[in-house]
């Protein structure tokens, strides 16, 4: 099985790398800068949105999830889209106790 | 050449499966985090501006340099140059070692403030900010056991190249290794704005 996948692999060029480390740390400046703002609740949707920004570079590229069969990329979307459900159903919950 | 039967979608599923527990680890305190930050917004503001922002950016940056050598390495592995590959996996190991350096000096301030879990001074605090430094310690203190423990692994890996158990032809245990350090650099991704950025 194996030997017939051998040079099927996808080899992550060395610019596109540095690319996306340009984009982290464009990301990260960019992170910073938006805190030193006082933009009330919108400071943390803000982070977590530049965030998940940067946590999809890191997965698609220096991960491969990009170049993955559907099947590896699905369940990598399900176990984040579990914690997802998880961390929002929790936050509606809070967000809407009284008192 | 050899009889050895090698599932390289296997491997990878494996370790894809693997970390998806380490997500749900930190996925666990992260909602522990975003309830208390709820409730304790204040307290978690005064907290937060107590971290040193500077250091909190400085390993930010070693780790998403750290994430890119560590790709790098494993591209010139799939490229056959093996001695390139190695010297980014060092590359790698020793922006591990910077990252815990900080560490240390960053939390060693805290302890010299007389801020460590269950300190006299903590308890004299608001509840919210003692529960804020709790989760700081708590949070950032495993995230630095897997940044050791990733640093061990791709130690391995480099010994590993050496011995040619890793190479052109069979990569997979440095590409797993190398997920392995994504994902805590991953981690840190959120766990930087969410306790140094805070407001």
């Amino acid at each position: 099985m194996s030997e017939n996948h051998e040079h099927k692999h996808h080899i992550l060029s060395i610019k596109t790398a540095g690319i996306i480390l340009g984009l982290l740390l464009i990301l990260t400046a960019i992170t910073v800068a938006v805190s030193r703002i006082d933009l009330g609740f919108m400071n943390v949707a803000a982070a977590l949105a530049l965030a998940t920004t940067k946590a999809l570079l890191v997965i698609l590229f220096f991960m491969h999830m990009k170049y993955e069969n559907r099947f590896m990329q699905a369940i990598v979307f399900l176990c984040f889209l579990l914690l997802a459900i998880f961390i929002g159903m929790t936050f509606f919950d809070l967000a809407y106790r009284g008192g | 050449m050899s009889n050895t039967h090698k599932d390289y979608a296997g491997a990878k599923l494996g370790m894809w499966l693997f970390l998806f527990t380490e997500v749900l680890l930190f996925g666990g305190m992260f909602v522990l985090y975003a309830a208390y930050l709820h409730e304790y917004r204040a307290d978690f503001h005064v907290g937060g501006k107590q971290l040193d922002v500077f250091i909190g950016t400085l390993n930010t940056v070693v780790l998403l340099f750290s994430s890119f050598a560590i790709a790098a390495a494993i591209t010139f592995i799939q490229q056959g140059k093996k001695k390139l590959a190695v010297n980014f996996t060092y590359l790698t190991i020793a922006c591990a070692g910077i990252f815990v350096i900080n560490k240390t000096i960053e939390w060693r301030a805290k302890f010299h403030h007389g801020i460590w879990p269950d300190s006299p001074h903590l308890r004299e605090l608001s509840h919210g900010e003692n529960i804020f430094f709790g989760l700081y310690f708590l949070m950032t203190g495993l995230h630095a056991v897997h940044v050791i423990i990733g640093a061990i692994l791709l130690s391995v890996m480099v010994w590993f190249m050496k011995k040619d158990v890793i190479n052109q032809q069979d990569f997979v245990k440095l590409e797993n290794a190398g997920l392995y350090w994504h994902i805590v650099d991953l981690i840190w991704i959120f766990l930087f704005p969410l306790f140094y950025l805070v407001l």
